[in-house]
């Protein structure tokens, strides 16, 4: 596979192809914040944390860096006052559903987002989706999962797989960005009362 | 439902995992709605993960994971429909079947939903019924429709 030659932040970067934004950038020590995204997972872009400005021949889009594939002369900017104010909203829209996750309000702190502009709605999920995609592609369990969608979109453990599996793992609980207890906690919940119905709709 | 009548829908589809959404479909139709062996099976036969089927079964609409009555009844509260007496025609199917939106009867004979435009607007207040169309109700009308159903 040929080298892609691009600009982060001013710097020239040499990756292979098919490299993304975010692998590229962190090869040169540039920091890029993200929520959802792991080393041993497939990018997701679900967080929105990591968006920057690529600029290519003169036009400058919005993208997710974990998910971005680097191109031939793109010039990258990962801090700039517009790619400030995205990430702040961003953060803001995630505390309303984790007010106290530390990971966020570390990252608040940085780029100034207030926990109180949005309604608290909090649910304590991001639906970053770590666990559910840890448990999938690297441990191969599939124990958790998404239900439901939309606003009513939460993560549930497959009772029968989890009663079997979950106690001597674990691991998705520390990858959590929010909170190591809601996992534990939604996952006791799956195991004490597994949903037969309530996840039917009721209404119209 | 009978897990003989799963692998045939499953068979017809070559048990291939693509196929997962049109067997749930297919489930869906024959029966009504999702039991919890049907999916086991399923998910056993088409080698899909269980939580990948559950998260299939509550993102979409068209299935259910609880039982649904022979006779599935949409009353569009919609607009046009509704400035033209929809929620009158859902009070009588309400009295009439004795469950509000998004229940079933202890019969199993009907399930009531709303639903939000039908696309006949001309027609409103519009109910479906088992996918036939019934326009231009009263809520005498309405409830006298239902009659016609075993």
């Amino acid at each position: 596979m040929s080298d892609v030659v691009l600009h982060i932040d001013g710097k020239d970067v040499t990756v292979p192809e098919g490299t993304t934004v975010l692998e590229a950038a962190r090869s040169v020590g540039i920091a890029v914040p993200t929520l959802c995204h792991h080393e041993k997972l497939a990018p997701y872009g679900g967080c929105r944390v990591c968006m920057v400005e690529a600029e290519l021949r003169g036009a400058t889009r919005l993208v997710a860096a974990c998910t971005h594939p680097v191109e031939p002369e793109l010039v990258v900017r990962t801090r700039s006052e517009k790619i400030d104010r995205i990430r702040r909203s961003v953060l803001e829209l995630l505390l309303a559903h984790a007010p106290d996750s530390t990971r966020l309000r570390e990252l608040a702190r940085e780029y100034g987002a207030r926990r109180d502009r949005f309604e608290p709605d909090a649910s304590f999920c991001i639906h970053c989706g770590l666990c559910v995609r840890y448990c999938a592609e690297v441990k191969r369990k599939f124990a958790v999962g998404f239900v439901d969608r939309g606003i009513r979109k939460e993560i549930a453990f497959v009772p029968e797989i989890a009663a079997k599996e979950c106690n001597a793992c674990k691991e998705c609980f520390e990858l959590c960005p929010t909170s190591y207890l809601q996992a534990a906690f939604v996952l006791v919940e799956s195991l004490a009362f597994p949903r037969p119905a309530e996840t039917d709709r009721t209404e119209g | 439902m009978d897990i003989q009548k799963v692998d045939q829908i499953i068979d017809k589809h070559g048990a291939e995992a693509s196929a997962l959404i049109q067997v749930l479909l297919e489930i869906q139709r024959e029966n009504h709605w999702l039991p919890q062996e049907a999916l086991a099976r399923v998910a056993e036969r088409l080698r899909v993960p269980a939580s990948r089927i559950r998260h299939i079964a509550t993102f979409y609409k068209a299935f259910s994971l609880v039982p649904k009555g022979r006779h599935e009844v949409h009353v569009c509260v919609g607009t046009a429909c509704h400035v033209r007496g929809a929620t009158r025609i859902l009070d009588t199917l309400q009295d009439a079947t004795g469950i509000l939106p998004g229940e079933t009867d202890a019969e199993l004979k009907f399930s009531l939903e709303t639903v939000n435009c039908l696309g006949c607007c001309a027609l409103g207040p519009v109910m479906v019924v088992d996918g036939k169309t019934h326009g231009k109700l009263s809520p005498a009308a309405a409830a006298d429709a239902l009659k016609s159903y075993e």
